[in-house]
């Protein structure tokens, strides 16, 4: 018997489900095979926005093979993630606002037969204007997408916290910019795709899909269908990737369970490369002014910010993105003043949602770069005007967030002394520059998208004859190892062995409900409950030890797989006989643990004033060194440095990975992704090969510094890893490229074409690519 | 049209009567249920089903079944000797070269031919060998870690030897 303290959390170590990643053996949805199983497809609709006058699938219908086909008739009720803005039907009706829309669907008996139905549906419309860009959509005569949201404006949020009339006041230096963000997509790696069974004789459905928030898809099934929830079954088997994409009950997997139902059997549909781009949900087109105040030490005294978001045709998350984007101005820095002024308009583009880092991507970018210029103008070193706003821990920010704990400045000096940024910064030759740029998110939105009541995380273990413990848990693992977290947790508490314990996830008839993976929450939230669980069976346990023992329950001590009487070692009792005696007069142990963000964490008072709302919020910075072509106008990112304050990591190797990953991302947004619609809404690039997200080549060493402030809600003080450190990274990439070259480019990302455009108007003498809107400048005192 | 065709895949000899237009993706996954090999694209933009044919890398998805007759066809799933990972597999493992694990098998079949043609790469030629396979999940910086650690083992030295 070997005690082995801390083997659970701070342990170092490989994904519980790894070896079936690497083996081949990890069965992901469009891996699941039923022999009775029909194709499924959808039609997509060839126009960006028309009113539907027909739809004709008679001639498809009559082709042999054809099991069933259905469109915008066999559902008349519209979903949507947010309760308050659920205006998308699984199949268009009356009218398609996006190419693309899914507007009907085929199931057939083989591949070829159902792609035969398609070319056979035609579509009669009356066109209607196509707005791809907000400002047409906004336009007074534009045509509303939706008829009761005029100027095609989803929702404007206005907010002031603090006086920032005084605070520009107060300022040395007030300036003001305008930035511009391209549409971005999660490009998961694994396509959309989802199998449904209908079971005609009980009315009752299964579905597998590639859900992040299967509890979500559950509800949406059950209102769609008109089914109750209690016939509906929804599993998620691996899944390769979401990055947001997930967060939401998608069309496809609705339409494939209506489907089923309309075919009398299941239906297997894989979506292609090209309709998951479609589906899409990414990070919207933004344009952003933001006006700061600073003093000539580079204290922020104001922040004012205009935000306006490309939102696509439907609601989705797009409240939530907009509260977001202001929201999280606020906890990052100590700024006493924020005025925010967001506006998500409707267009004729597919809907975005939430992407890793939700809303506040693209706000850090615009602030950030701001920030930057000032200091340079203060002659402020970028790392130190940073020093001069952090905040102090505990304390709760001017909209009503509360800040537990604080890693922002232990950060910074880390990613300061590793990349040599005193000795470097300005001396380093021609082309080749250094950058800087900090970001936070949440660990878990504290206040969940439905106000059941319920708790916010519940995880259950079960104890049976076997001495084995296999964790039930609704928690999605979508490749960040979240399944690997709640063990490391459960197995901390109880120092069993690792063999001892299964997981077992996502399958709505065994595992109790969790609301999802989405803002980070689940390590926070569902690492919380499976503490609780596993002190709970603890007790169990010790108690059972103790009558074993034949000593009082408070003498005994445990080991993991053996208890003992403390003291004695020699006089003890192995788990499994513990376990056995556990089971005495009761049997099969089910024991509950479940965590809730107390209401004070649940956000401010004003309108939409729980999004932004956590328990804990992670803190990153970032330094980042790039190499620029000057004659090609290509980027190198040469060497990231990125600090992140985790609170505690649970499982440090998962925690470098999900900060590679996030800073990657954030500087696949930096550099080279970007959607692309024509004027005719058509999407110019949904491949791999035209959506360019970097490749080996491209992509630059990462080195991670992990801060543990030990936060003092968090699971054994940990908090969220994954999206925190994104934010920092286009702005880091665009102060080094202004640093390598000397130009400042305030749009993303920083392709070739346009940094080539950037140096040749600044080598023409002009200051800048393109004149700012407006530039307000005060006397430095 | 079916041709009949003679294969070896993953060691073993088959005969199968495979459609002329049948993909070898297709017919690894749907014929022979090796669903290791994953299509994450609309053709040849990803890797994620890369597996070997007579030992080179080859994209499943642009591989029509009827041209590896004759053939040995490696996926994945061939990798796993006596009940042992191999030591890629046990890097990738190991070293987190995967999170969600959709882009793995190819990623490691890539790996697996650049490690037998070169079995000492430089850090500049596994990211070379590997441009083709595109991650969404790991910044790649894991996965590199991941194929010499793998080298490094089959060149039979301890952990950390190498580094």
């Amino acid at each position: 018997m070997n005690p082995k303290p801390n083997k659970g959390a701070g342990k170092r170590m490989a994904l519980v489900d790894g070896i079936e990643k690497v083996t081949g053996r990890a069965r992901y949805t469009a891996d699941l095979f039923a022999p009775e199983a029909l194709v499924g497809r959808i039609y997509r609709s060839p126009y960006a926005h028309a009113e539907i006058i027909s739809i004709d699938i008679e001639a498809a219908l009559a082709l042999p093979g054809v099991v069933a086909i259905i469109t915008g008739d066999c559902c008349d009720v519209p979903y949507g993630i947010l309760p308050v803005a659920q205006n998308e039907f699984p199949l268009a009706r009356d009218r398609v606002r996006y190419f693309g829309e899914p507007v009907a669907a085929v199931a057939a008996v083989d591949e070829a037969t159902a792609a035969a139905a398609l070319r056979l549906i035609r579509m009669n419309v009356r066109e209607l204007p196509v707005y791809t860009d907000t400002e047409s959509a906004r336009a007074p005569d534009a045509v509303l997408l939706h008829e009761n949201k005029k100027g095609n404006l989803e929702r404007q949020v206005h907010n002031e916290f603090g006086d920032t009339a005084a605070g520009f006041a107060e300022a040395d230096l007030v300036r003001e910019d305008s930035f511009q963000c391209a549409e971005i997509a999660h490009a998961q790696m694994e396509p959309h795709a989802a199998m449904a069974a209908y079971d005609v004789q009980r009315d009752q459905l299964t579905l597998h899909s590639v859900t992040q928030v299967p509890y979500y898809v559950h509800l949406t099934l059950a209102a769609c269908m008109r089914l109750d929830a209690s016939r509906i079954r929804v599993i998620k088997p691996f899944v390769g990737g979401g990055f947001g994409a997930r967060v939401e009950t998608l069309n496809f997997e609705v339409v494939c369970a209506l489907l089923a139902r309309a075919a009398g059997g299941t239906v297997r549909m894989k979506l292609t490369r090209e309709e998951t781009f479609l589906t899409h949900r990414g990070r919207p087109e933004s344009t952003i002014r933001v006006k700061l105040g600073m003093k000539n030490d580079g204290r922020v005294t104001a922040c004012e910010m205009e935000m306006t978001m490309r939102g696509g045709a439907y609601g989705g998350y797009g409240i939530v993105t907009i509260l977001y984007a202001g929201a999280l101005l606020n906890g990052l820095y100590d700024i006493p003043a924020v005025k925010y002024d967001g506006y998500r308009v409707y267009s004729n583009t597919p809907p975005c949602g939430a992407m890793r880092g939700h809303g506040t991507v693209n706000t850090r970018f615009a602030f950030e770069a701001l920030m930057e210029s000032m200091a340079r103008e203060l002659g402020l070193d970028s790392v130190e005007v940073r020093r001069r706003n952090l905040l102090v821990a505990p304390t709760d920010t001017i909209n009503g967030l509360k800040i537990m704990s604080y890693g922002l400045g232990e950060c910074l000096d880390k990613v300061e002394q590793a990349s040599g940024w005193r000795e470097r910064i300005g001396k380093l030759p021609p082309g080749r520059g250094l950058g800087v740029a900090c970001s936070h998110f949440v660990s878990g939105s504290a206040k969940p998208v439905h106000w059941t009541g319920e708790p916010h995380a519940t995880i259950i273990l079960k104890l049976d004859f076997d001495a084995g413990i296999t964790i039930l848990t609704g928690a999605s693992d979508i490749g960040q190892g979240s399944s690997t977290i709640v063990t490391q947790a459960i197995v901390e508490v109880l120092g069993v062995d690792y063999n001892r314990v299964r997981v077992v996830a996502n399958d709505s008839a065994i595992t109790p409900k969790d609301n999802g993976s989405y803002s980070s929450r689940v390590t926070f939230m569902v690492g919380n409950a499976a503490i609780d669980a596993a002190e709970n069976l603890k007790k169990l346990l010790m108690a059972a030890a103790a009558r074993r023992l034949q000593v009082e329950p408070e003498l005994v001590e445990c080991l993991g797989e053996a208890y003992i009487v403390t003291g004695q070692p020699e006089r003890s009792v192995g788990f499994n006989d513990v376990a056995a005696e556990a089971l005495v007069d009761t049997g099969t142990l089910m024991v509950k643990g479940t965590y809730t963000c107390p209401v004070e964490f649940q956000g401010g008072k004003q309108k939409g004033g729980a999004v932004g709302s956590t328990m804990g919020f992670s803190y990153a910075a970032s330094v980042v060194e790039v190499s620029v072509d000057q004659e090609l106008g290509t980027v190198k990112v040469e060497k990231v440095w990125t600090a992140l304050d985790c609170g505690f990591a649970i499982n440090p190797l998962s925690v470098e990975g999900q900060v590679q990953g996030a800073v990657w991302m954030g500087m696949g947004q930096g550099l080279c992704e970007e959607t692309v619609y024509g004027k005719d809404g058509k999407h110019a690039a949904a491949s791999m090969l035209e959506y360019r997200v970097p490749t080996f080549v491209e992509s630059p060493d990462i080195e991670v510094f992990i801060v543990e402030t030990i936060d003092p809600n968090g699971p054994f003080g940990a908090k969220e890893a994954s999206e925190g450190p994104l934010a920092g990274m286009p702005a880091a990439i665009a102060a080094a490229v202004q640093n390598a070259t000397g130009v400042k480019i305030n749009e993303l990302p920083l392709t070739a074409d346009r940094v080539l455009e950037a140096i040749s108007v600044h080598k023409r003498g002009a200051a800048r690519a393109k004149p700012l809107a407006t530039t307000k400048e005060k006397e430095i005192a | 049209m079916k041709t009949v065709i003679a294969t070896k895949i993953n060691g073993l000899a088959r005969h199968d009567a495979v459609a002329d237009n049948l993909l070898l993706i297709d017919y690894l996954r749907e014929t022979l249920n090796l669903t290791g090999a994953k299509q994450g694209c609309d053709g040849g933009e990803c890797g994620a089903c890369t597996v070997l044919v007579d030992g080179v890398p080859r994209l499943s998805c642009l591989t029509l079944a009827a041209s590896v007759a004759g053939r040995h066809v490696e996926t994945v799933e061939s990798l796993v000797q006596n009940g042992r990972l191999s030591a890629l597999q046990n890097a990738f493992n190991e070293k987190l070269g995967t999170q969600c694990g959709f882009c793995t098998p190819g990623m490691i079949m890539t790996a697996e031919a650049l490690l037998r043609a070169n079995p000492d790469p430089s850090v500049e030629q596994i990211r070379a060998a590997l441009s083709g396979n595109l991650c969404r999940c790991t910044g790649y910086v894991k996965i590199i870690e991941s194929v010499q650690a793998a080298a490094c083992a089959c060149a039979g030295h301890k952990e950390g030897a190498c580094a």
